[in-house]
């Protein structure tokens, strides 16, 4: 992208070449389409996922959440002391609820696997085998897809499915890809260039193609894509690892602190309601099941979150280190900037107004079909009520379309002739009739490009002669909105730096306009590349878009790496993740996604241990009142009776676990802001609430359980 | 005057006088741990144990330093008492059985103090001075030099390196434990605390009959028991003994002398990571929970019920009446939440919420303000778990002074938790099952519980101070608690200095707008509520059965 950005706004030429396609793409950006929304959760999403949780069941499987594991156990001990005494409701009850409490936890991750199961379903219907056309020595032949190697010729025609990833090396095709990206509209595929690269499973719609394979068969990014959508590629992120031991530590501490109450409680003389389910009841209160349970859901939520924006991470490990990034480079055009500079401003010379300078630039650049050509056209209409004329309005007329070589455009008419394109051709223009040119029509250039725009002028030759009229100014302009997203990232501590071609100048005219931090002006791959490491050096996490193959080694550099879609597989290849809508504003997105992640993550692991505290004042009553009577005083809930206070507990535990999940899967809210005002609205939330919560509920279930005859 | 306002003047007049000494000495001992000049003394040392003081160790070299002299030491002690019998200048008294003299080697050396003997019947000159007061000295170094290595560990990037051991130990005690404990043996002398090497007095008695009096070097020791943290007593009595506590004024000084330097090396650490202000947040949750466990001994000790503590006042069983119920309770939670272990009241006798108190205090770990350098690092392993938990609110992967937690500091933090917990409850349950350690219990039912959980909170902790009424003088709790007090005090050194080591060798992470701001009373907060939360899960079933049970009969 470097490349085109350097290539469009040279500042002396309006030449731009076909605007690389993700410009035109609308960025779908509202002030609020930042907020982090939550997927959809349907309740009958549970049930579906239900037979995959008992399947889960597996203790190979489970012993991948130490927590987990320890209430698989328990299930398991509780039911074999059942059986022992199967007159004894209390501990069927309990051991019922623990099977319960492990099932849900499955449950979780069952149904967070699901939701990305469908999509990997449709995926799959693109992944149907396709039979390649393989040029050998020998010349086409018919081979399965499934038999192809990297560096393989295919051929490709109108109706055809790419077999495998690769590159264009011949010829021009338009490429149905919705497959992949849901997006309907044809994309252009053309050898050479950044827009080169071919996705296996997508379909030609015209012409012929020549694709050299890149990818083996089964590594293709489809492929990939199943693997990263059904979750089955999925490997623990660093800091989910460090949460895991984390609660396999507190696991073992409150594996002690039951353990080791046995003799205690024989001591006191409270044997008997110490029983061994009663102990094993207590272990599973007390160690953080809820957040235990919740872990792996809530990272595959988070893909899914990515999944749900039309981006793959190829790692969890991506969408952690987004939470992170403390500088986000961004390019200027079609991310900050809208694609192309439009007309702003008519400038006049001297003896002429601004009016006559409208009516010639608008007549001048009927015939130029650039975004900038419509931009003066429509700029005439809105601000000089100029309607605009057809080309087939003006009889006689004779158009002078724009092209790169001249770099003007304009229309002999009527015996006037009228001009307008950059200022060295037309002053060239003007010269070569023996026309003057106004001594402030250089200044007004200058001018306007020393703040950072492009002037083009307008000249005319008619019965006054040749002269120049005025100057246009073409700017940037700012996309709608930017202003407050680079302050409210500012707020979250992230420093933002626009990447342009442009010269520093016009870089910083632009960059203080849409208030970013920082601007690389001049821009080349390296220079990206130096700021990058110059960054990292200083320990700062780096996330950049990109999509020519020339940012392939900045995007493998940056900690997050967005390549888009339409790029080359070069930069999809070198990128740690890929946006389907090749769309650069989504890179804010993904930052707050991975913090989302990550506040979810801490706030149900804070609401787990917060809610220990309650269970105690349940359990160590109902446990050792008849020991130690003034122990009663601690059962603050005044719970019925030490059973229903022991199973109410049991019971709170495992169904807070189905509450949660909605919020697993869809997030803790999240809105910018700065650390310390988060910190302090999610430990009211999670870690106050966690401590109220559970008082409630216990009580609530138990006051339930006491309506059952024989319970209270 | 009455017995609570005196207590609240008394306790304004210490924090202020802490709060006095807290910068000057804070910034000494940074600049101790911070200077590339060598005393002539220190030099003279290093010479002799042929240590090169200005070697950078990473942390497997600084580790094996702290153990190799922890070895020695024990060997040393351990010898010394066995041979006690033949040394001269011992008053007469016999050697060590071998279980207790492993006990109070393994106590010496750890900082603990647990004392299974009697000072004035067992322990004659050489042994006092020569050995145990030689390890109040060393041992508190050792803890001050490996809190210092964690500091540099949060303080130095892109480097394994963590100073030196030998030289951290030596001017440890050069700089910062000789010179105060030689002003402050002075000073106790003056108010009447003895300093001599006489024998043993046969003193008559008021009333008829007469007592053994024993001299000794009690005015030196006694301020570097206080002033390491380490709270063996030269007398059985300890701090309630007026050779070693004479008067109120002694009493608050040495209750000055044990928390002068766990608070003011949150000074030290602040200055060494470059930020004052973390340094505050960390002694803003020492203070707050030192503050608030005064004000809920004096709670529980004030508002006892019945005719003797209606005409005493309050709680005063076991306590003297020269320092009254408001300074012994300052003294109890102060050498509780401290690790020393020095008494001047009898924690047994404290009230039944009262004596939970002065556990709940041990078993928070020894960090509010903690033993000296082991309570700023097992502080710190504390803020890094809440860092961990809280960072993540914030939508970051924690990080705590520009250092990442991640997997290998998260292992490592959990697992130092992990140590003292077992360590007690193990133990414990242990005592309690079996058959023989249980008729050491001079009491029966919760009260009798709380001895023996007691016995093992002191010493997994190092705190070194017993509930009284446990016979701990026999094979079983010699050699338990003596292994709860070396592994208490080791096995987290290890884990400290391998995250030490593993901080020192990243790059910073620098400070943003999204940074969690652990210099804010907000994280102050959080960090109380993280220590008590956890360690009160950890504790409350055991202390449901003792002193909660004992605490809510009436």
């Amino acid at each position: 992208m470097t490349t085109d950005v350097t290539k469009q706004e040279n500042p002396m030429s309006t030449a731009s070449a076909a605007p690389a396609p993700h410009h035109d793409v609308p960025t779908g950006h509202k002030p609020d389409a930042g907020r982090v929304a939550g997927g959809l959760f349907d309740p009958g999403q549970l049930v579906t996922s239900f037979p995959d949780a008992i399947r889960k069941l597996n203790p190979r499987v489970m012993v991948k959440s130490p927590v987990m594991f320890v209430v698989l156990v328990g299930s398991v001990a509780t039911t074999l002391l059942a059986c022992k005494d199967p007159g004894d409701w209390f501990g069927w009850a309990i051991a019922a609820w623990l099977w319960l409490t492990t099932i849900f936890a499955n449950l979780a991750e069952a149904v967070a696997e699901g939701r990305g199961k469908a999509q990997a379903d449709t995926l799959r219907k693109a992944k149907t085998d396709t039979v390649a056309r393989r040029l050998g020595d020998s010349g086409e032949e018919r081979v399965p897809g499934t038999e192809l190697r990297i560096g393989d010729l295919v051929v490709c025609e109108a109706g055809d499915i790419i077999p495998g990833d690769g590159d264009v090396v011949e010829g021009v095709a338009s490429v149905d890809e919705s497959a992949i990206t849901g997006e309907s509209a044809p994309v252009i595929r053309e050898s050479g260039g950044d827009r080169s690269a071919v996705t296996g499973g997508t379909k030609v719609l015209s012409d012929r193609i020549v694709i050299k394979i890149t990818t083996k068969p089964g590594e293709t990014f489809i492929d990939r894509m199943i693997n990263l959508v059904e979750g089955a590629a999925r490997q623990k992120t660093p800091n989910e690892i460090a949460l895991n031991i984390l609660l396999a530590s507190l696991t073992i501490v409150f594996l002690i602190a039951v353990v080791t109450l046995k003799p205690f409680a024989v001591h006191a003389g409270a044997d008997a309601q110490t029983s061994m389910i009663v102990l094993v009841a207590l272990l599973v209160c007390l160690i953080p099941t809820t957040i235990g349970a919740l872990l792996s859901a809530i990272g595959i939520a988070g893909m899914d979150r990515l999944v749900q924006r039309n981006v793959l991470a190829m790692s969890g490990r991506a969408v952690e280190a987004a939470g992170d990034v403390s500088t986000l480079l961004l390019d200027k055009t079609g991310t900050i900037t809208l694609g192309n500079r439009q007309a702003a401003e008519f400038v006049p010379v001297k003896g002429t107004t601004a009016a006559e300078v409208a009516d010639a630039a608008q007549l001048s650049s009927l015939a130029d079909e650039t975004p900038e050509g419509r931009s003066i056209v429509v700029l005439a209409k809105e601000k000089y009520g100029l309607r605009e004329r057809h080309q087939g309005e003006l009889a006689h007329a004779e158009w002078i379309a724009f092209t790169a070589q001249t770099r003007m455009s304009g229309v002999d008419v009527d015996g006037r002739k009228v001009r307008k394109g950059a200022t060295a051709s037309v002053i060239a223009w003007v010269k070569e009739r023996g026309g003057r040119v106004a001594d402030d029509a250089d200044e007004i250039a200058n001018d306007i490009s020393e703040a950072g725009g492009t002037p083009l002028l307008v000249a005319a030759e008619d019965d006054k002669g040749v002269r120049v009229l005025g100057v246009i100014h073409l700017k940037d302009v700012v996309k709608e909105g930017m202003r407050e997203r680079f302050d409210e990232l500012r707020r979250m501590g992230i420093k933002t730096v626009m990447i342009t071609g442009d010269n520093p100048l016009t870089a910083r005219a632009i960059a203080e306009e849409a208030g970013v931090d920082d601007f690389l002006a001049e821009a080349t791959p390296e220079d990206k590349m130096a700021l990058i490491k110059r960054e990292q050096a200083g320990g700062k996490l780096v996330a950049m878009t990109g999509d020519g193959t020339n940012d392939a080694p900045a995007l493998a550099q940056a900690d997050v790496g967005v390549a888009m879609n339409t790029g080359t597989s070069a930069a999809k290849e070198a990128g740690n993740m890929v946006d389907l809508d090749s769309n650069p504003t989504k890179l804010i997105e993904i930052v707050e996604i991975g913090k989302q992640l990550l506040i979810t993550r801490g706030a149900l692991t804070t609401f787990s241990i917060a809610n220990d505290v309650a269970k105690y004042f349940a359990i160590i009553p109902a446990m050792f009142a008849i020991a130690h009577p003034g122990l009663d005083k601690l059962n603050i809930m005044g719970l019925a009776s030490p059973e229903s206070a022991i199973l109410s507990a049991v019971i709170f535990n495992a169904l807070v676990i189905v509450a949660l999940v909605p919020l697993a899967l869809r997030g803790v809210r999240y809105r910018p802001m700065s650390a310390d005002r988060m910190l302090r609205r999610n430990l009211g939330i999670y870690g106050l609430g966690g401590l109220v919560a559970p008082f409630l509920g216990i009580k609530l279930i138990d006051l339930l359980l006491s309506l059952i005859p024989g319970v209270g | 005057m009455s017995p609570f306002l005196a207590g609240v003047l008394q306790m304004l007049a210490l924090i202020a006088a802490l709060a006095l000494a807290y910068r000057p000495l804070g910034d000494h001992m940074a600049r101790v741990y911070s200077s590339d000049r060598h005393l002539r003394v220190e030099k003279w040392i290093y010479k002799t144990i042929g240590a090169n003081p200005d070697a950078e160790m990473r942390w497997p070299a600084y580790l094996r330093g702290v153990l190799a002299f922890s070895v020695v030491s024990v060997l040393f002690l351990y010898g010394l008492q066995r041979l006690q019998g033949a040394l001269p200048g011992s008053l007469g008294f016999v050697s060590i059985d071998p279980d207790q003299a492993f006990n109070t080697a393994a106590s010496f050396v750890s900082n603990t103090n647990w004392q299974s003997y009697y000072g004035e019947q067992a322990m004659g000159h050489v042994v006092q001075t020569g050995g145990l007061a030689v390890q109040n000295f060393v041992s508190a170094a050792v803890g001050i030099a490996v809190a210092v290595a964690l500091v540099r560990g949060f303080a130095r990037s892109r480097t394994g390196e963590l100073g030196n051991f030998w030289a951290d130990l030596v001017r440890g005690v050069v700089r910062i434990l000789l010179p105060i404990s030689v002003i402050g043996a002075i000073v106790l002398v003056a108010c009447g605390a003895i300093q001599n090497f006489t024998g043993i007095h046969e003193v008559g008695q008021f009333m008829g009959g007469s007592q053994q009096w024993n001299g000794g070097a009690v005015a030196s020791q006694e301020v570097i028991k206080e002033l390491g943290t380490n709270g063996g007593g030269y007398f059985n009595a300890n701090s309630a003994h007026p050779f070693e506590n004479p008067n109120g004024f002694t009493n608050l000084f040495e209750i000055f002398l044990i928390l002068l330097i766990p608070f003011s090396l949150t000074r030290t650490f602040g200055r060494m990571v470059g930020s004052l202000r973390q340094g505050y947040a960390i002694l803003g949750t020492m203070a707050t929970i030192w503050a608030g466990f005064v004000l809920l001994m004096w709670a529980t000790e004030f508002a006892g019920h019945g005719p003797a503590f209606e005409a005493a006042g309050g709680a005063m069983e076991g306590k003297e009446t020269r320092f009254g119920i408001g300074a012994s309770s300052i003294f109890a939670v102060s050498t509780t939440l401290t690790s020393t272990g020095a008494v001047n009241s009898f924690h047994s006798s404290y009230t039944g919420l009262g004596g939970g108190i002065t556990m709940l205090g041990m078993m928070l770990g020894e960090i509010a303000p903690g033993g000296v350098g082991s309570g700023l690092y097992g502080m710190l392993i504390m803020a890094i778990i809440a860092v961990f938990i809280a960072g993540l609110m914030v939508g970051r992967t924690p990080e705590y002074l520009g250092k990442k937690i991640s997997t290998r500091e998260i292992k490592l933090a959990a697992c130092y938790i992990l140590v003292t917990p077992a360590l007690v409850l193990c133990f414990t349950a242990a005592a309690m099952a079996l058959d023989t350690p249980v008729t050491s219990m001079t009491n029966s039912g919760a009260h009798g519980f709380s001895e023996v959980l007691y016995a093992y909170t002191s010493g997994a902790n190092n705190n070194g101070s017993a509930f009284a009424g446990l016979n701990a003088d026999t094979q079983w709790f010699n050699t338990t608690i003596g292994l709860a007090m070396l592994l208490g005090r080791f096995v987290p050194m290890v884990f400290v200095l391998a995250l030490a080591g593993s901080l020192a060798e990243q790059t910073p992470v620098p400070r943003t707008a999204g940074t969690l701001r652990t210099e804010k009373p907000l994280f102050t907060g959080l960090l109380v509520g993280t220590i008590v939360i956890i360690a009160g899960l950890t504790y409350f079933p055991a202390l449901a059965l003792g002193p909660l049970a004992e605490g809510l009969a009436s």
